[in-house]
């Protein structure tokens, strides 16, 4: 089966620091990849190269079979990959509808005259459009807050909705950014659910970026492992936890060795 | 002059600061940049009407919308050419890229067209009568087409793809991008649209005013500006409401206070509301970074 994501050499450098150097991933559909790694390690790079908010130094991205080298930000997007933001991104004055009807912006093809006229044409896309985006709602159980706006959500619920908007591009490969970052245990857990829920019912694959072991070694089917901008260790869950290199990484090395 | 007349003066020269205002607070909201080159855009397309009028003896339909186009395709030159290269520098550059940009072009048009002012024929002559009233044509369809034009601004912000892809971008350009929203592109279309307002502007001041020349732009400008700040810079109906109460302070001021002090007083109700709000109007204030 031909790989969803197919990412070969990438590096990249930031004036004299090589942030990210020889990343090779394959990425089937349907799957579960974390991504880990100490502070500094790359991760984030990583989304960032992916997305092509930075242009690679060198190696290709491939994304459903298509090379992302050139393409803008939105036009990456529109070949099916959507992330998340560590620090939560949200159009904050905006209602939470509405941030996810953001995300149609291209699936809308209405005329500027039919929306300024608000035309049949117009009125049936729209109200289309936020039929799909309180579907969406649902499955994060927002719906009820729709008309809210998206700055003033609980915490969590941020989060959540961060992941309906990305979901709502309708990407093959949804990128998240440390999505258990200031969650409590049982958040998290709910979390890991939902993450699995998704992938089921979008049909799409998913590479985290996540510190909660228990979130990452309880859904990723495959870890890859940065430290220094390297992948140092790559494979199944049982295996990167029993892996000396990546205890070294976390932890250091033993006194006395 | 009744003070109802003094009013609708008001309301002519304040609906005309408004569409000028327009255009700072959308690019404002967009690229968080007072672009101080925007008078000179009614400048330019004051000249541009005039000369394609009076001297290339267009008729007026096709020289407004020869300025329109103009001015709309400038704005967005001096986008691409000054602004776009310094999006990711501190805003400062910005700022003063926009204030060489101003003096650039009333420089340039001083050069061709010599800094003697020229006369502007008023091209909606003629007085409408209406309940014993006398308004002048140039007065209503000030109005009017202000109106219609903020109106249809407003609905094309509201309801278009490119104006909700203008406040997405307005509200997080990275996190637009990742919508599918052309960022390069939004930002051009805000200064082409900011600008053919400004040229529209541009028609009807000189249609009440008769006189152009290349440092009209400034004090205009600097009004429209102010007009911006006052309904709170960013918020399109603050625009709106800022150039109105602008007009129409101004006029009653001239009416019945002192010519010489209305500009002292349009300056003032700007500090007055800024010391009691300093968002503005109709402006959201800053979030408080903890």
């Amino acid at each position: 089966m031909t790989p969803i994501l197919d990412v070969c050499n990438l590096g990249i450098k930031f004036g004299g620091l090589q942030a990210l150097d020889d990343f090779n991933v394959q990425v089937a559909n349907r799957e579960i990849v974390g991504l880990i790694g100490p502070n500094g390690a790359g991760k984030t790079t990583v989304f960032n190269l992916l997305t092509n908010v930075y242009s690679p130094s060198r190696g290709t991205i491939h994304l459903t079979g298509k090379s992302t080298k050139g393409k803008s930000t939105h036009e990456v997007t529109q070949f099916g990959i959507a992330r998340t933001f560590q620090n939560i991104r949200l159009f904050k004055n905006v209602s939470v509808l509405e941030n996810v009807m953001t995300a149609f912006h291209n699936a809308m093809d209405y005329s500027m005259f039919s929306a300024i006229l608000r035309l049949p044409s117009y009125r049936k896309q729209e109200k289309a459009a936020r039929k799909l985006a309180l579907e969406l709602l649902d499955v994060f159980d927002l719906r009820e807050m729709a008309d809210t706006l998206a700055g003033s959500l609980p915490y969590g619920a941020q989060r959540k909705l961060e992941i309906a908007r990305a979901l709502a591009t309708n990407p093959k490969v949804l990128l998240l950014d440390e999505p258990a970052a200031g969650m409590n245990p049982s958040e998290t857990s709910e979390l890991m659910m939902t993450i699995k829920d998704i992938r089921d019912k979008f049909d799409i694959a998913i590479i985290l970026i996540e510190h909660d072991m228990n979130l990452v070694m309880g859904i990723c089917e495959r870890i890859l492992v940065l430290n220094y901008g390297l992948i140092i260790a790559q494979g199944k869950p049982e295996e990167i936890k029993n892996n000396p290199i990546v205890i070294e990484a976390y932890l250091g090395q033993q006194r006395g060795e | 002059m009744t003070i109802l007349n003094q009013i609708i003066n008001g309301i002519q020269i304040g609906s005309i600061y408004a569409l000028v205002a327009l255009g700072y607070t959308m690019v404002y909201g967009i690229v968080k940049l007072i672009n101080f080159a925007h008078g000179e855009i009614i400048m330019v397309g004051s000249y541009f009407t005039w000369y394609t009028m009076s001297r290339l003896g267009a008729p007026a339909w096709a020289a407004v919308l020869g300025a329109v186009v103009f001015c709309a395709v400038l704005g967005m030159v001096i986008e691409k050419v000054a602004y776009k290269p310094l999006r990711n520098y501190a805003r400062i550059s910005l700022l003063i890229t926009a204030i060489g940009v101003s003096f650039f072009l009333q420089n340039a048009v001083q050069l061709i067209f010599k800094a003697t002012p020229r006369m502007f024929q008023n091209i909606f002559p003629g007085s409408l009568k209406l309940g014993g009233m006398v308004f002048s044509m140039s007065a209503v369809v000030t109005i009017v087409v202000s109106v219609i034009l903020m109106i249809g601004l407003s609905l094309l912000v509201k309801n278009t793809k490119i104006g909700k892809a203008m406040r997405a971008v307005s509200e997080d350009k990275d996190t637009a991008q990742l919508m599918g929203i052309n960022v390069d592109h939004t930002i051009s279309f805000t200064f082409g649209l900011g600008s053919g307002l400004a040229a529209i502007a541009a028609v009807l001041y000189c249609s009440s005013f008769y006189q152009i020349e290349p440092t009209m732009g400034s004090m205009l400008g600097l009004k429209a500006f102010v007009a911006a700040v006052l309904g709170g810079i960013g918020s399109i109906s603050g625009a709106v409401l800022g150039g109105f109460v602008i007009g129409i302070a101004e006029s009653l001021t001239k009416g019945y206070i002192s010519s010489a002090l209305a500009d002292a007083i349009v300056f003032g109700i700007l500090i007055v509301v800024l010391i009691i709000k300093p968002s503005g109007i109709l402006g959201r204030p800053e979030n408080e970074k903890v």
